[in-house]
């Protein structure tokens, strides 16, 4: 147990000192990988309280980042070039505060409708749903539609600069180490009790008087919430967002990243996420078909892991 | 509204839900009767496109492309039953999503390495190329004619199939019952690859009729698969009749809301509130149709009897 | 006495087949009232439409005066129905006591509390503690679910319905798949229960039936043909004729 923990808080500090290291020695490249990575890894954070802990197999959580990313780029989008004064603005904490909002309410709307339904429904309604605001996206013309949105000025909080890409990775990696602790605190509390009781035998958590629908709905909107905080700092890191950035194969990345670091777990999509991010840079490095390698990877481990990739998933009432 | 413009909308409104049920018939008749969850259908209506579009070049004709591209398809539908969704089917769909999601992946790739990351556009012959009048005002292209015939021949088919031979009483019944089919003593394994080789077959078909007019391009089954989804989910995963039906609501509502949403909204609203509003909620017309209807009927519109 | 339960003319149809017809019931409270019959009588639908898993076509079931005919499932046990599984039906993934805890917090209000350390909640503990004294699993109360023997599991069922702090059980064949030894535990169990609870028990062992009911109602195709206390039941013609001649 000891170990365990102080595996843990090495991991933790070598994901926020060694990148600040590299760029100190000149190597800023792993600095902005160190951000993209941490950027990604909230949202598997994120997808990992429903997924893991609940059980729910979304397959359109990449459009809770769009959400979160453009809630960033359109505010700024109005305060240089005018129209829509409600929401022009470079404030980060209004454009953050729009994320969590515009998120939460497409997971309640969306959640009410996907969470009446099981399994394989779920998997492609939630599909769907992402698919509905990549194209409402492209159809928006003023946007940038298909071509993206370049966001031309960053978030503006007082004390911190997003500018600046190392005070940038340093709140990124903060925030990780925040939601982390935060979905394990909701693992571990009574609701999490409930989230993993439904996983294991929703049918009986009904027939003792759970509305198990509404645990789940919260879960669920917890969970999209924690993706559109990530997306808005995804648009603050790559100052531009563009409906590519919400297409359901970034969805099925991130399930990637959940499922090969270990559901369930407040560290899997933390290594998940690093997994993804070095099998990307190594693999692109070597063929610009990465994807070939990628997905026959993917297809190995689903096929050869025993019982598949799922037998990896720890059940809901296994200790640490 | 102009009447002309209206009929060729509902023209192209049904050559869209006809091209979709051939996409999704092979998507629900696995999903009935395997309970497997295939993303990688997509990739087959692309490589259906590439594969006729090469073999166009190669011929020097369309037609006789699409004949030889067709038991190529589904050869691949064949070979992807037996290497990629035979070792999955007794596990969950998680592993079905994930694992036909790494398919996508290495098809798309291939393709992308085959054929290039640039779309290729597919010439029609003479015959196909042409407008044809239908009516004193209504002039439409033959080939939009020649894609509706050939994907109600085949729909058409496929009801023959599936209703009026052995193998659709097998199909049918494997549906409902597998333990019973086996009992029977039918070789039930290579009615699932069978099965996976015709719904190959129509997507791949689908991709070759819209080829023409789209082009081949590496994202078009990425596109097409999830709005089959939709097409599934709306008509009740697992029913033919649904999955029809859905697919004619759905590429109506898709492209009669690109055509004319704009319009209706002017009745009721400032031109310039309707001109950038339409084109965001018709994009997500159908989607909110299909939330709409699960909101009521969970389980679609033409949920399957038996299951 | 009063009537806890009353079910009246109670219908439901699966495709053509009629689960439940015409079915009326009294349960009084305090007793143990068993509901024997054929395979396919319908016991299990009649359980389900208690619980509200499933809503019947006609008819009214009412509790404690209340009518609960459409009311929602997860509605139920908060006015004191609980109910256990014929195929054991619990928690696989978590151990006996997380179980009954949740069995406890499911009629404590809602479970909406994202923050304070489940661990820590050491009052529902010490009672889901209890609850596993009382049906004998107090050695295996860390132990996870899958690892329980079948015997173990059914217990456990038993126990996550008291758990639920119910005013009426439904229990599904309690019975169902154990052994002889484990049986007779299962009986001692449910006779220390009898007075205690107002009690509906499903189940296809008759010796079991005869001596733990106070009294039983015979179904035979959805339909309630006599009830009566063990003795009456024993004596009736239509009972003979329809249901104990073919055992």
């Amino acid at each position: 147990m000891q170990k365990k923990v102080f595996v843990q808080g090495l991991i933790l500090a070598a994901v926020l000192i060694v990148p600040l290291l590299l760029n100190y020695m000149g190597h800023p490249f792993y600095l902005d990988l160190a951000t993209r990575l941490c950027i990604l890894a909230i949202a598997a954070v994120g997808l990992n309280l429903i997924l893991g802990y609940g059980g729910m197999i979304s397959f359109g959580h990449a459009a809770y980042l769009g959400l979160g990313a453009y809630a960033v780029g359109i505010p700024a989008h109005h305060w240089l070039y005018g129209g829509m004064d409600a929401i022009a603005t470079t404030n980060g904490f209004v454009q953050f505060g729009l994320a969590l909002l515009v998120s939460s309410i497409f997971a309640l709307l969306t959640g009410l409708i996907c969470l009446k339904v099981k399994g394989v429904y779920f998997i492609m309604i939630t599909m769907a749903f992402a698919q509905m605001v990549y194209y409402l996206f492209i159809s928006i013309a003023e946007y940038g539609g298909d071509d993206g949105l370049v966001i031309d000025t960053r978030s503006e909080f007082p004390l911190v600069n997003f500018d600046d890409s190392t005070q940038l990775f340093t709140i990124c990696a903060v925030s990780l180490f925040f939601v982390m602790w935060l979905v394990w605190r909701i693992s571990k509390s009574q609701f999490g009790m409930v989230l993993a009781g439904i996983k294991g035998n929703e049918q009986r958590m009904i027939a003792m008087g759970y509305n198990t629908f509404a645990y789940k709905l919260a879960a669920y909107v917890i969970s999209g919430m924690i993706c559109g905080f990530s997306g808005a700092l995804l648009g603050n890191f790559t100052t531009f967002i563009s409906p590519e950035m919400i297409d359901w194969a970034r969805s099925g990345e991130l399930m990637f990243m959940v499922i090969l670091g270990g559901v369930a777990t407040t560290f899997g999509p933390l290594l998940g996420a690093i997994t993804f991010i070095i099998l990307e840079e190594v693999l692109s490095t070597i063929t610009i078909y990465w994807h070939l390698p990628f997905g026959l990877l993917l297809i190995g481990v689903v096929m050869f892991v025993k019982g598949g990739l799922s037998a990896l998933i720890p059940k809901a009432g296994d200790k640490e | 509204m102009d009447y002309t413009l209206f009929v060729i909308q509902l023209l192209n409104g049904l050559q869209l839900g006809i091209l979709l049920f051939l996409v999704a018939s092979g998507l629900t008749l696995v999903f009935g009767i395997l309970d497997f969850v295939n993303l990688a259908h997509g990739s087959v209506y692309m490589l259906g496109a590439f594969i006729c579009a090469s073999l166009t070049f190669a011929l020097g004709n369309f037609v006789y492309a699409l004949l030889i591209s067709l038991p190529i398809v589904a050869v691949i539908g064949y070979g992807f039953e037996r290497l990629i969704a035979r070792p999955l089917y007794e596990r969950d769909h998680l592993d079905h999503v994930l694992g036909t999601f790494g398919a996508i992946l290495v098809m798309d790739t291939l393709a992308h390495m085959i054929w290039g990351p640039a779309g290729i556009a597919i010439p029609l012959p003479a015959a196909l190329d042409g407008q044809t009048q239908l009516a004193p005002d209504i002039v439409v292209p033959t080939f939009r004619l020649a894609i509706i015939s050939a994907g109600l021949i085949a729909a058409a088919g496929l009801y023959w199939l599936v209703n009026h031979t052995r193998t659709g009483m097998l199909i049918r019944a494997g549906a409902s019952n597998r333990t019973m089919v086996t009992a029977l003593g039918i070789d039930i394994q290579a009615l699932f690859s069978f099965v996976f080789a015709i719904g190959a077959a129509l997507a791949g078909l689908a991709g070759m009729l819209i080829a023409p007019i789209t082009e081949a391009s590496l994202g078009m089954g990425n596109n097409i698969i999830i709005t089959a989804f939709v097409v599934i989910i709306v008509g009740g995963i697992g029913s033919m009749k649904g999955a029809f039906l859905a697919a004619l609501l759905i590429g109506m509502i898709d492209t009669l809301g690109r055509a004319f949403l704009d319009d209706i909204f002017k009745i009721f609203m400032s031109s310039s509130v309707a001109e950038n509003s339409a084109p965001a909620i018709s994009s997500m017309s159908i989607y909110l149709i299909m939330a709409l209807i699960l909101f009521f009927r969970p389980q679609g519109l033409f949920p399957p009897k038996l299951r | 006495m009063t009537a806890l339960l009353s079910v009246s003319q109670l219908h439901k149809s699966y495709g053509g087949v009629r689960a439940t017809n015409d079915l009326t019931l009294e349960v009084q409270t305090g007793e143990l009232h068993a509901v024997i019959g054929p395979n396919g009588a319908g016991k299990t639908t009649l359980i389900s439409q208690l619980s509200g898993n499933v809503f019947p076509d006609s008819g009214t079931i009412s509790f404690d005066g209340i009518d609960v005919t459409h009311m929602v499932e997860h509605a139920r046990p908060h006015l004191g129905i609980a109910r256990t599984y014929q195929i054991t039906s619990l928690i696989n993934s978590m151990s006996v006591i997380e179980n009954l805890q949740l069995a406890i917090h499911a009629k404590q209000g809602h479970s909406f509390k994202f923050w304070k350390p489940y661990a820590e909640k050491n009052d529902v503990r010490t009672a889901a503690h209890k609850y596993a004294a009382r049906v004998d699993l107090s050695s295996r109360a860390g132990i996870q679910v899958a690892n329980l023997s079948h015997g173990e599991q059914r217990r456990l069922e038993v126990a996550m319905a008291l758990a639920s702090d119910a005013r009426l059980l439904l229990l599904d064949e309690p019975l169902a798949g154990l052994g002889p030894e484990e049986a007779s535990e299962m009986i001692t169990l449910l006779e220390a229960l009898k007075g205690q609870q107002t009690i509906v028990l499903i189940e296809h062992d008759m010796d079991a039936v005869f001596t733990l009911a106070d009294r039983i109602s015979v179904m035979v195709y959805g339909h309630i043909i006599a009830t009566g206390d063990p003795d009456q039941i024993r004596q009736n013609q239509d009972v003979q004729h329809a249901y104990l001649g073919e055992d």
